[in-house]
């Protein structure tokens, strides 16, 4: 390892802007002659439309178009898609309802756009929506899983008949339902998965610019992946074939999975600058973030796992309901189906699985991935299962735990994923020695005298990242491949550039990406850089979510890297008399092996381009690009445990400890996968004890501001104990697994598990706020 | 409209803005600050921080109007040329930032912070002092340690002047 090199801790290259406010966003661009949106969105959750008024708006000074969705089914842009097909078990496809980019007759959710107000600035496009008079119908609206599926409910899609989108199934049901007839013991458990507002701190905002001379557009996005933008605006959309559409993602503050899809508004950004003539600004506020956004979880379980008389774990049983909102959202469809069920085997040998999910529509926000996306549901259901178990059956959460792990890879589960690696003895054992896992007692006893609830409680999580093989995916119903491109250029002086289709928002890929250039070549990163977020300069890309930079868009550099390198190669032995194969790549420098012959690695570059003595034939340049498609999910894994008070008078929780012992493959950045891992903890401990996304039962949202949905602070939140054990991935050459995630996956039932050991009863629904915890204990 | 004028980052300005404009609206649209960032609109984020006459303000929730006369320093404002600013130097060595967002307003909040509490701070004042500034990437842990950090080598700084 080099001094910037794989596995050290390089402070990252991309602080210097961020820390002087010289970062750019989405809406810290201005384009000449910008206009600006301002978007109606219907305060109903489910009307008719009858007529927009829109005369008095267009009379208001700066008032440059007031825009509606009929004109937009009318000039035939697509309406949204969902990106991944699933099969019901009956054998039909899923049932889609139509959404257009705005509501021409009919609002599904409070928030949903009917039409858009084009100024000269934002106030007085604000002004002037004030003024556009929109005429609703009201219809019933269901709010919930619950209402949705009742019998005789308010139906939402013609298309969709029962608001239900699909009834899936996975899993063998004759060996699970036979598993259960010979159970010694049968653990149950219903849950509730709340509902998250993903609420990156950079609401979302879009720039379309259109130059009627190339009939071309330019659209600045805040996108964890403009190449698919630029993908599905094209091809569903219908907003401009590929080639004339620019999309660019510049500094993006924070995805979490919801800057993955393409919304209404950038479409009708797009749109309206065309139809305008001039640039088309929007930028969202917060409220508009917890209204439009896709949010995250909602999935409403029951589940029961079956023991023998050993405590081995014989089979399982699930039935999910999983809210949809209004619509499908991009890739909504996968979450609850491929990318949780596909989990619930967990850490765990269990023979026999069976999982239903039935997905409906509601009259709310439209759900789709966030952080985790499907992994933290499976997770927090297997781990509240097993600690359940384990109070059941009376015996220790650890040691049940260890005796159903997998310990032999790799391993075919019964819900189709393969682990190819992992030591899940390794990361119990790492987590708890960290927390003093053999002391907890006497603390426990300690507490108690003090008058506090003293609780313990384990996750073990896994989970699939790297996503994805685009084989693999594409026979489960994806739309698209999920391979990733990387090109390195390297200039005529020397100097270094990775054009990735990888998209950094907070991941430090400025750093981790040049720390693989710096230890193949031994060049300071400083002489690197990494180019994403803009389809007119980098060839193609997938983007980042699922965990993927590394694992996936690092592998297609470090791919790119070793053509360039073989090229390389071929230019230092040509100029040093060598052979080919004695070359090695030392500090910076080609030498040729057991010699001091040696060529600087900026020499080659440059005989590469002056091209006055290549070897006969060879075209001149330095530069080669690739792509990679995995052959494997990758599988994180780790155990967490939190240690915990509860103030039995309040209901209040405080940490005493929380300790995470992760296994992510190599690492390339030690400090930076801390901080992801910081990152997702903060976010599952969020879900468990404080957020919570909640309609009343007219489908109105009553936390849509940071006022009412509780954001984790610094001061709900602990000082983390982190440590690694590693078992390298082998389905990559670098062996990374991914660690975006992984906090959000397994930290949730950590802390509910903590809790109702703490106050000695299990039922206790996320978010655990005092009031519920309070109720809980002092339930009858 | 009215004419503002106010000193920003060493700099007197005077700004003709309509009178609902924000503090937060003049230092990104009129200046062209656009380090102060806009998270929330409900005065909850802190990603608006700035100092006004030497106290950490949220640009979003006051007129600009009502800033006539201060002496305003935002992000840009902090370093002495390339010398950076103690705590940004600590943001940056702790990792104590990933997406950028929200690190001005954090950056200026913690400087408030280690000011109004002479550089006496530990974990838990800086954790109840950082309630009024959201971060959805770091989990805190590393802006933490980037505060304490920053408190001691501030004092240091202020003892070597």
């Amino acid at each position: 390892m080099g001094v910037e090199g794989i596995g050290a801790r390089v402070v990252r290259k991309e602080d210097k802007r961020f820390i002087t406010g010289k970062g750019r966003y989405v809406d810290d661009i201005k384009l000449l002659g910008m206009t600006h949106a301002h978007f109606i969105r219907s305060p109903h959750a489910h009307a008719k439309v009858k007529k927009i008024d829109s005369s008095a708006a267009l009379k208001m000074p700066g008032v440059v178009a007031v825009l509606t969705g009929q004109e937009i089914v009318d000039d035939k842009v697509g309406n949204l898609i969902c990106g991944w097909a699933i099969t019901s078990k009956d054998g039909s496809p899923m049932k889609m309802g139509a959404w257009p980019a705005m509501a021409p007759e009919t609002v599904r959710f409070v928030g949903q756009a009917v039409a858009v107000v084009i100024a000269d600035t934002k106030n007085l496009a604000r002004d002037a929506a004030e003024a556009v008079v929109v005429d609703y119908e009201e219809l019933p609206a269901v709010a919930d899983v619950h209402a949705a599926i009742k019998a005789g409910a308010q139906q939402l899609h013609p298309e969709a008949p029962g608001n239900q989108v699909y009834d899936w199934v996975i899993g063998d049901e004759g060996a699970t339902d036979a598993a259960f007839a010979k159970a010694a013991n049968v653990v149950k458990l219903d849950v509730t998965n709340n509902r998250l507002a993903p609420n990156a701190m950079e609401p979302r905002a879009a720039i379309a610019e259109y130059d009627a001379a190339e009939e071309h557009f330019t659209l600045y996005t805040t996108s964890q992946n403009p190449h698919v933008a630029r993908l599905v605006l094209s091809a569903f959309y219908n907003i401009a074939p590929e080639h004339k559409l620019r999309v660019i993602a510049p500094d993006v503050g924070g995805g979490f999975g919801s800057k993955i899809f393409i919304y209404p508004e950038e479409m009708v950004a797009l749109w309206a600058s065309k139809k305008v003539g001039r640039p088309v600004k929007w930028t969202g506020d917060r409220t508009e973030a917890f209204l439009t956004d896709a949010h995250g979880r909602d999935h409403v379980t029951h589940a029961e796992m079956a023991f023998d008389a050993n405590n081995k774990i014989t089979g399982l049983k699930v039935k999910t309901y999983a809210n949809f909102g209004a619509y499908m959202s991009l890739f909504s469809s996968s979450v609850p189906t491929y990318l949780y069920a596909t989990l619930l085997s967990g850490q765990y040998n269990i023979p026999a699985i069976h999982a239903e999910v039935i997905g409906v529509y509601t009259n709310t926000t439209p759900v789709d991935a966030y952080r985790g996306a499907g992994r933290p549901e499976a997770s927090y259901l297997i781990e509240r299962l097993m600690e359940t178990a384990a109070r059941q059956l009376k015996v220790d959460p650890a040691a049940l735990r260890r005796s159903n792990f997998i310990t032999t890879f790799p391993h075919q589960t019964p819900v189709i994923m393969a682990y190819d690696v992992g030591d899940f003895n390794a990361s119990l054992d790492a987590a708890m020695k960290a927390i003093d896992y053999a002391g907890f007692a006497a603390r426990k006893a300690k507490a108690k005298t003090e008058g506090k609830l003293r609780g313990i409680g384990l996750s073990c999580y896994i989970e699939a990242c790297g996503i994805a093989p685009s084989k693999a995916v594409g026979s489960l119903g994806a739309g698209v491949g999920l391979w990733e491109s990387a090109e390195v250029r390297v200039n005529p002086v020397g100097t270094i550039e990775i054009l990735t289709g990888s998209h950094s928002h907070g991941q430090g890929h400025e750093t981790t990406f040049c720390q693989l250039v710096s230890e193949r070549l031994g060049v300071p990163i400083s002489q690197v850089s990494i180019v994403h977020g803009d389809t007119d300069k980098v060839q193609f890309g997938m983007g980042t979510y699922g965990s993927r930079s590394a694992a996936v868009g690092l592998t297609a550099i470090l791919k790119a890297m070793e053509k360039m390198e073989s090229k390389a190669k071929k230019i230092a032995a040509h100029a040093l008399e060598a052979s080919e194969g004695d070359i090695v790549i030392e500090n910076g420098e080609f030498k040729v092996a057991g010699t001091d012959k040696a060529i600087a690695f900026p020499m080659v570059a440059l005989a590469a381009y002056t091209a006055h003595n290549l070897p006969d034939g060879m075209e001149p340049g330095l530069k080669e690009s690739a792509f990679y498609d995995p052959t494997n999910f990758t599988f994180p894994a780790g155990a967490y445990i939190c240690e915990l008070e509860v103030d039995a008078g309040t209901g209040k929780t405080s940490f005493v400890n929380f300790v995470a012992a992760d296994d992510f493959g190599r690492l390339i950045n030690p400090m930076i996968v801390e901080g992801q891992v910081h990152g997702g903890l903060a976010q599952g401990i969020g879900q468990a004890l404080l957020e919570h996304a909640i309609y009343d039962a007219n489908g109105q949202p009553v936390t849509a501001s940071f006022m009412d949905y509780s954001m984790p602070r610094a001061d709900d939140l602990p000082s983390f104990n982190l440590s690694h054990t590693t078992t390298l991935c082998p389905g990559n050459p670098l062996g990374i697994k991914g660690c975006g995630e992984a906090g959000a996956i397994g930290a949730s039932a950590a802390v509910i598990n903590a809790i109702t050991d703490a106050i000695g009863k299990n039922n206790l629904e996320m978010p655990a706020t005092p009031d519920r915890v309070w109720r809980t204990i002092h339930a009858a | 409209m009215s004419t503002v004028k106010l000193t920003v980052n060493g700099k007197a300005v005077a700004v003709d803005v309509e009178d609902r404009t924000l503090l937060v609206q003049l230092l990104r649209e009129n200046l062209n600050l656009t380090g102060t960032h806009v998270g929330c609109d409900t005065s909850q984020c802190g990603a608006c921080v700035v100092h006004m006459d030497g106290k950490a303000v949220k640009s979003c929730t006051m007129l600009a109007g009502q800033a006539d006369g201060a002496n305003v320093i935002t992000i840009e404002g902090i370093a002495k040329g390339d010398e950076l600013h103690p705590m940004q130097a600590a943001f940056r060595d702790n990792h104590g930032l990933q997406c950028g967002y929200c690190t001005p307003g954090m950056i200026m909040s913690a400087i408030d912070i280690v000011h109004r509490h002479g550089g006496e701070l530990d974990e838990t004042t800086v954790r109840h002092e950082l309630e009024g500034n959201i971060c959805r990437c770091t989990g805190y842990h590393n802006i933490v340690k980037a505060v304490l950090d920053a408190a001691g080598r501030m004092k240091v700084s202020q003892a070597a002047e």
